[in-house]
């Protein structure tokens, strides 16, 4: 009896764990079915490097170039500010600051990532954006800088505690000799703890990306959605994501737009997919060397 | 703890009670579609509710393009919609088996919108169409003051970008060449257009009259140089002066039920083209009763 329990429980925690990987799966399948529907139609080069984003026009022209420009703009923004101010914060917790001031925190970080992203859009919207419009002196503050700085606070949850995880696993004689050699804390903190943590660092700073890249709902309400070709923060970009929010109940279903929405999805896909697995491989190095 | 429980189970009683009944005695219309109709829909259903007591109503947003999806996919009964509906989707509706009716139910003005410091009052449509296709880039090629133009646009889920794109954009060809420059601001609301429009000098945008208030400068607009220039109002849309005016559509499939039919009676009644005017839109022409 006790085994035939064993046997059904096991049974269905397997099914558990195998069933990710079969959504993920027929996500993958669904994605690819649809969206490579349009390049039928379509040139796959056309599409990923054409510069106009004339979905409903006659005839329609479906280049991606200002969008995938659009992300990584937002996305190189939101790293530049979100990594040093994560880095420091993940040290500041998880090596100098006393046990109370520790908790209080790490309790606000958490706090930070339970914010949902359209109340972070919309506060945006109206304290940020007119601050930058007033701050640079532009024409309108719905701008890339906007969209990063707003995602700034959307990564730093995700890169400060990965990374406070990775310090806390630098073991502790290795700062307790540093010291004892005569080190000073900061001397520690640079040499010792922050190399032998560093393919954790990575790896936060890539799932902080990651996290950044398939934002949608902020930045759809503060970057102003222009699909032009980026070539200053102070620009208006659309992102790959608001694309596919914005656009989707217009289409018709079955038609190339809409195959078009899910092409930009296979891309996102392709990008969050590489992101994930360089933090995969950086935290895999780490248990192999260290 | 245990009053608390008692409590839910009360109130998840009530509701049971409440909500068997209702949905066994009441009929429903599901209603979907375009974000400018939204709330003169809503207003519709009240009023409606209101003499028809045994009668359910719901109506939600999400774009035109969204609702008639819905109605195209049978998910609801009655689409509200600020364009017409395209010949590709009237084909999907046809190989569903629905054949869709359409009805013309109120008259919604575009107002073009400035910020109340710029000195520019008036536009022909030529203008407007260099302007969104950025032809015209600085507001002293207008007369006004050298200052960077800002142009807004709704998102294309919007009936009413598809509407200022064929009518104005296009001068009212619907195929013809000229397109939205890529520098124009996609805004994913109305209420977005308004604020930026009241923020920003040199920022022009356009959205229904119902949106505007006093922290925005209206647009007189002309087909021709000569004019006449018409400030957009529900008078001038009425008389047919000015000319960004579009019709408000709902759209059914196949014979009406009775309750959509009473619905649909209701909304082209007097008493519910009042309810159009209420609500900042211009009601269809009244035969006299």
């Amino acid at each position: 009896m006790r085994k035939y329990y064993e046997f059904v429980v096991e049974g269905l925690i397997l099914l558990s764990a195998i069933a990710s990987i079969i959504f993920v799966l027929l996500i993958l399948i669904f994605l690819l079915k649809e969206g490579f529907m349009l390049f039928r139609t379509i040139g796959v080069f056309d599409f990923l490097f054409g510069n106009r984003w004339y979905p409903i026009s006659e005839p329609p022209r479906f280049g991606i170039l200002p969008l995938i420009l659009g992300s990584l703009w937002v996305t190189l923004g939101a790293t530049v500010i979100a990594v040093p101010l994560g880095i420091a914060c993940a040290i500041f917790i998880g090596e100098i600051a006393p046990g109370w001031l520790r908790e209080i925190l790490k309790a606000g970080v958490e706090l930070l990532a339970a914010i949902p992203s359209i109340v972070l859009g919309f506060i945006g919207l109206v304290t940020l954006v007119p601050l930058v419009k007033k701050l640079f002196g532009l024409p309108t503050g719905l701008t890339a800088l906007s969209g990063s700085i707003m995602l700034a606070f959307m990564a730093m949850p995700t890169i400060v505690s990965i990374m406070e995880d990775a310090l806390n696993a630098v073991p502790r004689g290795y700062r307790e000799g540093s010291i004892a050699m005569g080190a000073t804390q900061w001397q520690t903190i640079r040499r010792i703890v922050l190399p032998s943590a560093s393919s954790g660092i990575v790896a936060a700073v890539m799932l902080g990306i990651g996290r950044v890249i398939g934002e949608t709902m902020a930045v759809m309400m503060i970057t102003g959605n222009a699909a032009v070709i980026p070539n200053s923060f102070f620009q208006p970009v659309r992102t790959m994501t608001a694309t596919i929010a914005a656009e989707m109940g217009e289409t018709v279903q079955g038609s190339e737009h809409y195959f078009a929405l899910f092409a930009i999805g296979i891309v996102l896909f392709a990008i969050t997919f590489a992101v994930n697995l360089l933090a995969d491989l950086s935290l895999h190095r780490k248990q192999t060397i260290g | 703890m245990k009053s608390q429980t008692q409590r839910i189970a009360a109130m998840v009683s009530i509701f049971v009670l409440f909500y068997s009944t209702t949905v066994f005695a009441e009929q429903g219309i599901t209603i979907k579609g375009s974000d400018t109709m939204v709330n003169l829909g809503q207003a519709w259903a009240e009023a409606f509710m209101e003499q028809n007591p045994s009668a359910l109503i719901a109506v939600t947003g999400g774009g035109s393009g969204t609702g008639i999806a819905a109605l195209i996919n049978g998910t609801c009964d009655i689409t509200q919609s600020s364009r017409e509906m395209k010949k590709q989707e009237l084909e999907m509706a046809k190989q569903n088996g629905h054949e869709v009716q359409e009805f013309k139910v109120a008259i919604d003005a575009l107002a073009v919108i400035v910020h109340p410091s710029n000195s520019v009052g008036q536009l022909t449509i030529d203008q407007l169409s260099d302007i969104f296709t950025a032809k015209i880039t600085n507001w002293k090629e207008m007369g006004g003051a050298d200052q960077p133009i800002t142009v807004l646009s709704r998102e294309r889920n919007s009936g009413t970008h598809v509407y200022f794109l064929e009518h104005v954009v296009r001068k009212g060809n619907e195929k013809g060449p000229e397109e939205f420059a890529p520098t124009v601001l996609m805004m994913s609301s109305s209420q977005a257009i308004a604020e930026e429009v009241a923020g920003s000098r040199g920022a022009i945008g356009y959205l229904g009259i119902g949106y505007v208030n006093d922290r925005h400068k209206k647009i007189a607009v002309s087909k021709s140089v000569e004019g006449p220039f018409v400030l957009p109002s529900v008078e001038t849309a009425l008389d047919k002066t000015y000319p960004i005016a579009r019709p408000l559509l709902l759209y059914t499939v196949g014979k009406p039920q009775e309750l959509i039919q009473a619905f649909l009676d209701f909304v082209l009644s007097n008493e519910g083209q009042a309810i159009v005017l209420d609500m900042q839109f211009v009601p269809l022409q009244q035969k006299p009763a």
